[in-house]
């Protein structure tokens, strides 16, 4: 399967992923063979019914929140360029990476990046502000429904209460970044990709 | 505020003063007693009886019937006992009276400079130091508690996390390298002749290095904890904690035999190697073994509860006694046991018991810890010193360096292994943090006279663990300020960091199953399929393969149980700094603090996301076997998914109360599950009993228990029961277990009974009944897993567990039922 995979990725386009996402190669061809595996159209793109297809990410609470960030706006199909750029968001941030030359464009797997990608689980309507109803929404989501929607209610105004500052009663994303800057970001949002 | 610091400033003088009056009733009760060999002060106790006798009154011969009597050489020892753990408690009571000292000041130092003071008070009225010090207690009685203590006390909050692998490495590789580098060098260093100390030779040096090189970081560990640095760190030196003693047990006993050799040979090196692995294994071994006996013993003791704990520690020293009968690593056997048990007992025994478990084993190893820096205290004054600048400075010079060297070099090497390497300033305090303690003091006053320095090996010590826990100790908490070390956000105070972060968690989770990264855990995968298939069944009670995220979230849910319990009754270790119980640090701590007891039902939010954020975990451990590689599998997914998809259709669109259930799951308006299911929803918070309900509400599931064969059951597949399996989502069941025994105080009963139902409809024995006879029977599914139940989702509205279930055991079926919740969530997509 895996070598399969391998010889249908053009070595080219190996480069310019490892270009864009900084995963290495080994990676990127086993990642390769895992979206030709859950490709089951077998047109080289993945749609979302075949992401719903995990089992596993069928039982996530946050389930189709996660497979939508893989969809570029209106559009119900992903290459694996596009699997792999919002996988790359996900990359570990190597010290080598740190202080590379301010100029270059910012990484995918920056810390603000990675930010912008749970920022944009919650915001649906992508107007860059989570209103209350979207943190809601979340919220029922993660937390089950043994909870009152009052309870619930007073949660996401809390929140809300807690992270606003210029009192439009959402959050934006500066002050999404803002309430979690304590929060060891880069670390919590790293998978170690297999090679 | 100053009032306030006044008065705890009075408090603890009242206490030093209870203290200072413990201190000197010490010496005036065992001036008498000690001296009970030398005759003179025997002549202190009435003659009138032989020691022994408890029979006062029958002594018929004294003239008159004595009104009063003493007869202490009788109670001696447990009296003397008793006092020094008085004593060392009153201290620990003194110290948490005042918070700043223990913040500032480490408290195995306070406890160190108690032990020196009451030691110069003992040696100025030339007292003996007690008998309780002998070693043989000191290793038989004091070292097995505080070790699991320590599990107990500092275990890492976050069992799951991904930053396990490098403790061992550090734990072992790291002790030979110190002892192995500090032995050599140290050799070298007696060379010098200016040090008059040429007469130690390499086998004692490299014994005297194996001493040194125990770090035992508890007192770092506490500073960590509170200062909460980020968590590979404090796994690092828990791991440490934990192990290296063992390593360094073992070593000694080898070099302890080495250092008799007059010659050694090649051959030697090679035993000793060997004997190292058979130290160190064998310890495991008998760990593994009494900790499964132990849990087999409690699949009985359901009708005695009341002895359940006592069975759990007789197991569990009996596991260090016989290790240290076979002088195999008894820490590490009493270690072992002791995660074995938990592993295992957990289910068996009652929550009582399990509270009861915790407190004991939260107390014995407090009050050993405390005693053993007490004592250190006590000793360093009343031994015989030999005081050797050059060897002395050397030693806790080449400690340090080597102590560095290694965490450089063995960072080196596993980095390129780790998500997230160790940077410098981890490092750094990694290196800095290696005090020295308990261990090293015990094992320098076991070595045999017959070595001639022992004077200066002990004096060496003592010097090296004082320097570490009073210099380092103290520094290291404004260190880890100071070059501000990368923190782990333990404290959640907002809300905010809790509910992203949890929701970070979770995509993380789903992005790692998305990859299919399971391969990362694919030996616990292994085992814990091994042990749910086989091992389990002997040592549970109720042997049913229990998903292992019931399990998970059962204990969590008691540890959260008692987590409330410690802070509703003001444990007075739940002020301190230093003995947190692991539970009361979790993430629902300190929502708790904040909202106060008010806000009770908040906490229970906090639960229920817990709850989840396990599963999400667990699911990422072990989803190997699930991945629907297999077409055929493939194929029945896609069609049920389209069966429920249509049979759920209609149904969604009849809810009379839409309003107000647009949250549901984030349903959009008019399409929510509570619209769609309100008749079970009412019945479930309107009964008391999981059971019943599940009886009622779904009565041919009822059926399905009795008949392990699935003919039936897949006769009675009709399109309205796929209806019903996807109306109550199986999560909503145990929330609501969980919300209202939690309510009602009942946790355990709550969950047992969760269990039981939940254990009632999974019924492993089925599936495994099909495995064979599925082919033929069920030609389209290729997937015993999903032809047992998948096809008619019968499981899925009894049991909570099988949507949870992607534990290995039950992986066919998670693989397979999980998309039956997939109409809940496509009804959401926006």
């Amino acid at each position: 399967m895996g070598s399969r995979a391998s010889t249908l990725l053009r070595e080219e386009e190996i480069e310019e992923i490892k270009k864009e996402t900084g995963f290495s190669h080994s990676q990127i061809t086993r990642l390769y063979s895992r979206f030709t595996s859950l490709d089951k159209g077998e047109n080289g793109t993945l749609s979302r019914e075949d992401f719903q297809r995990i089992p596993e990410l069928a039982i996530n609470p946050l389930g189709d929140r996660i497979i939508n960030a893989f969809f570029p706006e209106g559009e119900d199909q992903v290459n694996f360029r596009g699997f792999m750029r919002t996988l790359a968001h996900f990359r570990p941030i190597e010290d080598n990476e740190k202080n590379k030359d301010p100029t270059a464009s910012e990484p995918l797997n920056s810390r603000s990046n990675k930010l912008l990608f749970a920022f944009r689980l919650y915001d649906l309507d992508r107007d860059d502000k989570i209103s209350r109803d979207e943190l809601l929404q979340v919220l029922r989501m993660m937390v089950g429904v043994n909870i009152s929607d009052e309870q619930l209610g007073s949660i996401a105004d809390r929140t809300i209460q807690e992270a606003d500052q210029n009192g439009d009663n959402s959050i934006s994303f500066n002050e999404f970044i803002k309430v979690l800057e304590k929060v060891d970001v880069e670390q919590k949002m790293s998978i170690r990709f297999l090679h | 505020m100053r009032t306030m610091g006044g008065f705890s400033q009075m408090k603890l003088a009242v206490n030093f003063l209870t203290i200072g009056l413990v201190i000197l009733s010490l010496p005036c009760g065992s001036y008498t007693e000690i001296p009970p060999k030398p005759p003179g002060s025997l002549t202190v106790l009435p003659p009138v009886k032989p020691a022994g006798g408890p029979q006062a009154f029958p002594d018929a011969e004294n003239s008159n019937l004595p009104a009063f009597t003493m007869d202490y050489a009788r109670i001696q020892v447990p009296f003397e006992v008793t006092l020094w753990v008085l004593l060392a408690s009153f201290a620990k009571i003194g110290f948490h009276v005042y918070h700043k000292i223990t913040f500032w000041v480490p408290e195995s130092c306070l406890l160190i400079s108690i032990g020196l003071i009451v030691g110069a008070i003992m040696h100025s009225v030339h007292e003996e130091p007690p008998a309780v010090l002998s070693y043989n207690v000191f290793f038989l009685f004091m070292l097995p508690p505080h070790r699991t203590g320590v599990w107990i006390l500092y275990a890492p909050r976050d069992r799951s996390s991904r930053t396990w692998e490098p403790v061992l490495w550090f734990a072992v590789v790291g002790t030979l390298w110190n002892s192995i580098g500090i032995g050599m060098s140290l050799y070298a260093v007696c060379q010098i002749e200016a040090f008059e100390v040429q007469d130690i030779n390499l086998q004692e040096n490299m014994l005297f290095a194996a001493i040194i090189s125990a770090v035992d970081p508890v007192a770092v560990l506490s500073v960590f904890e509170d200062v909460s640095v980020n968590e590979q760190l404090y796994i690092v030196v828990f791991g440490e904690c934990l192990f290296n003693d063992a390593v360094t047990v073992v070593l000694y006993n080898m070099f302890i035999f080495v250092a008799d050799m007059p010659v050694v040979e090649p051959v030697d090196v090679f035993l000793g190697v060997a004997r190292f692995f058979v130290v160190g294994l064998g310890g495991m071994g008998f760990g593994v073994i009494f900790g499964f006996v132990a849990s087999f013993t409690t699949r009985f003791t359901s009708n005695v509860r009341e002895i359940e704990p006592l069975f759990i520690f007789m197991y569990s020293y009996l596991a260090y006694l016989v290790a240290e009968l076979f002088s195999i690593s008894s820490i590490m056997a009493i270690v072992t046991c002791a995660l074995t048990m938990k592993y295992y007992v957990e289910e068996n025994v009652s929550q009582r018991s399990c509270t009861t478990i915790r407190h004991v084993v939260k107390m014995l190893g407090t009050i050993s810890e405390t005693l053993i820096f007490f004592f250190l205290g006590v000793v360093t004054i009343t031994t015989e010193h030999e005081w050797n600048w050059g060897y002395i400075m050397f030693t806790l010079l080449l400690a340090l360096v080597w102590r560095g060297l290694g965490v450089l070099v063995l960072t080196q090497i596993i980095n390129p292994f780790r998500t997230i390497p160790f940077n410098f300033k981890d490092q750094f305090i990694l290196g800095y943090g290696g005090l020295r303690g308990a261990i090293s003091f015990a094992l320098v006053f076991t070595l045999p006279d017959s070595i001639g320095r022992k004077k200066l090996f002990v004096t060496t010590t003592i010097c090296m663990i004082m320097f570490t826990v009073f210099i380092q100790g103290i520094s290291i908490r404004p260190l880890i300020e100071f070059i501000n070390v990368r923190r782990t956000n333990r404290n959640l105070e907002t809300i905010n960091v809790e509910i992203h972060s949890r929701l970070i968690e979770h995509t993380i989770a789903g992005v790692e199953d998305l990859c299919g990264q399971w391969s990362h855990y694919y030996w616990k995968d292994k085992f814990l399929k091994f042990n749910n298939r086989i091992l389990r069944k002997i040592p549970i009670r109720d042997n049913r393969a229990e998903s292992s995220i019931v399990a998970l979230y059962k204990k969590l849910e008691l540890q959260n149980a008692m987590g409330i319990l410690d802070t509703v009754s003001g444990d007075i270790n739940a002020g301190s700094s230093i003995v947190p119980l692991h539970e009361e640090k979790k993430s629902s701590g300190k929502p708790k603090r904040k909202f106060v007891a008010a806000d009770l039902m908040n906490m229970h939010d906090i639960l229920s996301k817990n709850m989840y954020k396990i599963r999400q975990r667990t699911t990422a451990y072990t989803t190997k076997h699930s991945l629907p590689n297999d077409s055929r599998t493939k194929e029945i997914l896609i069609r049920r998914h389209t069966s429920i998809r249509r049979s759920l259709g209609p149904g969604s669109f009849n809810g009379p109360n839409e309003a107000k259930s647009q949250k549901y799951f984030s349903l959009p308006p008019g399409k929510s599950l509570d619209s769609k299911f309100p008749p079970q929803r009412l019945r479930h918070t309107g009964n008391d009993d999981d059971e019943t309900m599940s009886e009622m509400d779904y009565p041919s599931a009822r059926s399905r228990f009795n008949q392990p064969s699935r003919s039936s059951s897949r006769a009675m597949l009709p399109l309205r029961r796929l209806n019903t399996l996807t109306e109550v989502p199986s999560s909503s069941v145990v929330d609501l277990v969980d919300e209202r025994s939690g309510g009602r105080g009942a946790w355990g009963r709550g969950m047992s009974r969760l269990n039981s139902s939940s254990s009632d409809s999974r019924i492993p024995a089925p599936r495994r009944h099909h495995d064979p006879s599925n082919g033929p029977d069920n030609g389209s599914s290729g997937d015993h897993g999903s032809g047992d139940n998948g096809p008619e989702g019968e499981q899925q509205p009894l049991s909570p567990t099988p949507a949870w279930a992607a534990e290995p055991g039950d992986r066919d079926d998670s693989g397979t039922q999980k998309p039956l919740l997939r109409p809940q969530w496509k009804t959401r997509k926006p």
